[in-house]
């Protein structure tokens, strides 16, 4: 039997009973609609969390005191963690391969000026931290390249803190204090937003030095590092590792380069993706018994029919191969249908909430579709293999 | 043409087996005319069914055209119901939703015929059972006798050389009836062996030959001169 007459037979039969198809196809419809909006949402969070974490750049590595692992003793018998230090920060940015070294140190203190106040998060930086953490100044210089132990009380301010506190006037050489402590700004930064809740615009950047003695610190919290492009990181890592060994004398750091955290970053989210997939891939389960259940009663319903095809000289793989195709198109119907649907919802949501990621990925709908093909053809094939096992004459009497 | 040798036919009913047909031994010429006729349950469907190959024999041997045809596999069985056999059922077996022509097309279809003369086929089909201007129509569209033709035409656009029909007339008013006895008729007369199964004595008087099955066995094989 030619490829098109079978195509155009099995077609027929779902033709006849127009309604029922369409209930059935539609079983698929929403299984694939759910399997392609799931994936797309968990897609769009993939793309969102990521974007979040290389508005940094991806060439940093961060270097954090302490050292997780798990040992036989406890750790409070040697609970003698040196803590990181501006000089080790200093000692780090002059590594081969190292661009720039930015100490950190975070917390929170009220920002005033001129009569306003606002409780805001301080950032200790080095006079690097633009070029780390690619950010940009709007107006007037970062800190000045002072002496990282002896700097000048200069203050850059977020965007939101500056409009706060100076409204549309210039801040630039006013005073502000800073936790009781008087500074000068040099500088107001460009937007950047927001980072894991935190507001780096509503934020005053101050010389790190300057940041210790105002909480009252001995450590840093933390050493960014910017590397050169053509750098190799396995290399600069054991450098880096070295280095901090030599001058504390045993591994009491972290290191964590920003590419191991976007590889688990990326393994977990793929699995979230997967998840929710899953979720939506139930419907489509439900789909396909759907397809199952028509594809029996008609089985049923046209046994004289499949006698009827074997007396005039029908084999019994041509049998099979109508009904398996039956289901197939069933299934491909619902799965056009689906992947439609799923386009028109996912046009409706950005319409309504243009803040929710969403990204439907051509290469997912087109997956969508063979699955619904897979899932077509696992529902047809009891129901087919049942109908070419019919014996002619006992499906012929089934009148 | 079709040699049956011994032909036993069981069936289990349950704890029971029934004997459909009992020994029965049968020769059929090329473009003989025979009415199969006999009591109901007397095995005479059954014989037509294993003569048409939809059925199996528990025992004996059967011959169809000199070629052994008792143990072939299921799609060689297929292929030979396709090539040489033609069926004409009491209920028409009509497929409900294609159309007249695409039914008398169907078995053409099966067998992969290319497109044109396929259609080439059914159009002379349909025009010589006088279906010309039925062609559209669906068989609900059409009457009783209208779709015995048409299963005729579907029967014979293969050119068969054996045609089986199983009470063609079992389901029509008389002069349908008629109408489709002197089409199958016709066809014998142009060298169709025919083998009808029939339990109307006057249809069966018109057969060139009639057989009657009692029991699973020929209780009487009889000639008559033609007419």
């Amino acid at each position: 039997m030619r490829n098109q007459d079978l195509i155009a037979f099995a077609g027929d039969a779902i033709l006849g009973h127009r309604f029922r198809s369409a209930l059935t196809a539609l079983g698929i419809a929403v299984g694939i609609a759910a399997v392609v909006l799931l994936t797309s949402i968990g897609e769009g969070i993939h793309r969102f969390v990521l974007a979040e974490f290389t508005q940094f750049g991806t060439n940093l590595i961060a270097v954090v005191p302490g050292k997780t692992e798990t040992m036989g003793i406890s750790a409070a018998t040697i609970s003698n963690v040196r803590p990181l230090s501006l000089n080790d920060a200093a000692a780090l940015g002059r590594l081969p391969g190292v661009i720039a070294a930015v100490p950190v140190v975070q917390g929170n203190a009220p920002v005033e000026s001129a009569g306003r106040s606002r409780r805001a998060m301080v950032l200790g930086v080095g006079s690097k931290m633009p070029a780390v953490w690619s950010m940009k100044v709007a107006t007037g210089r970062f800190l000045p390249r002072d002496d990282p132990r002896t700097p000048r009380a200069y203050a850059v301010l977020g965007k939101t803190l500056y409009t706060e506190l100076f409204g549309d006037r210039s801040a630039l050489g006013q005073r502000i204090r800073v936790g009781g402590d008087r500074y000068r700004v040099v500088g107001v930064m460009a937007p950047k937003g927001q980072f894991l809740g935190f507001d780096l615009d509503d934020a005053v950047y101050l010389p790190t030095a300057k940041a210790l003695a105002l909480f009252n610190r001995e450590s840093l919290m933390e050493i960014d590092l910017l590397y050169g492009e053509n750098a190799n990181v396995d290399v600069l890592v054991k450098q880096v590792h070295q280095r901090l060994v030599d001058r504390h004398g045993f591994e009491d750091f972290t290191i964590v380069t920003q590419q191991q955290m976007l590889d688990i970053l990326g393994s977990v989210l793929d699995v979230l993706t997967f998840a929710v997939g899953a979720l939506g891939g139930v419907s489509l389960f439900v789909g396909g018994v759907g397809i199952l259940t028509i594809m029996t009663i008609s089985v049923r319903e046209r046994t004289a029919e499949i006698g009827l095809l074997r007396a005039i000289g029908a084999r019994r793989r041509q049998v099979l191969a109508l009904f398996l195709l039956e289901a197939l198109l069933l299934a491909i119907l619902g799965g056009l249908a689906g992947v439609g649907l799923a386009l028109g919802i996912t046009g409706v949501l950005k319409l309504l909430a243009p803040a929710l990621p969403v990204y439907l990925s051509p290469g997912y709908a087109l997956l969508a579709l063979v699955l619904a093909m897979v899932v077509g053809l696992i529902s047809g094939v009891l129901p087919a293999c049942r109908a070419s096992a019919l014996q002619p004459l006992e499906a012929l009497r089934a009148e | 043409m079709i040699h049956l040798r011994g032909a036993y036919r069981d069936y289990a009913m349950g704890t029971q087996t029934v004997h459909a047909l009992n020994g029965v031994d049968l020769e059929v010429a090329q473009g003989e005319y025979l009415a199969i006729t006999g009591p109901s349950g007397s095995g005479k469907s059954t014989l037509l069914h294993i003569i048409g190959l939809l059925d199996r024999l528990s025992q004996g041997g059967y011959k169809l055209d000199r070629r052994d045809v008792t143990h072939l596999d299921d799609d060689e069985l297929a292929r030979i119901r396709r090539e040489t056999i033609g069926f004409v059922f009491q209920f028409f077996h009509l497929v409900p939703r294609l159309s007249a022509a695409a039914n008398v097309e169907l078995p053409l279809t099966l067998a992969g015929m290319a497109v044109p003369e396929r259609r080439e086929r059914v159009s002379a089909a349909l025009d010589s059972f006088d279906l010309a201007d039925r062609a559209d129509h669906r068989p609900d569209q059409l009457s009783g006798g209208q779709r015995q033709r048409v299963a005729i035409a579907r029967a014979m656009v293969t050119r068969p050389a054996i045609l089986l029909a199983d009470e063609p007339t079992g389901n029509l008013d008389r002069s349908a009836g008629n109408e489709v006895v002197h089409i199958l008729e016709e066809l014998n007369r142009n060298g169709l062996t025919l083998l009808m199964v029939t339990h109307d004595p006057e249809l069966a008087n018109r057969a060139g030959r009639q057989v009657r099955i009692v029991d699973g066995a020929v209780a009487e094989d009889r000639r008559s001169g033609p007419g």
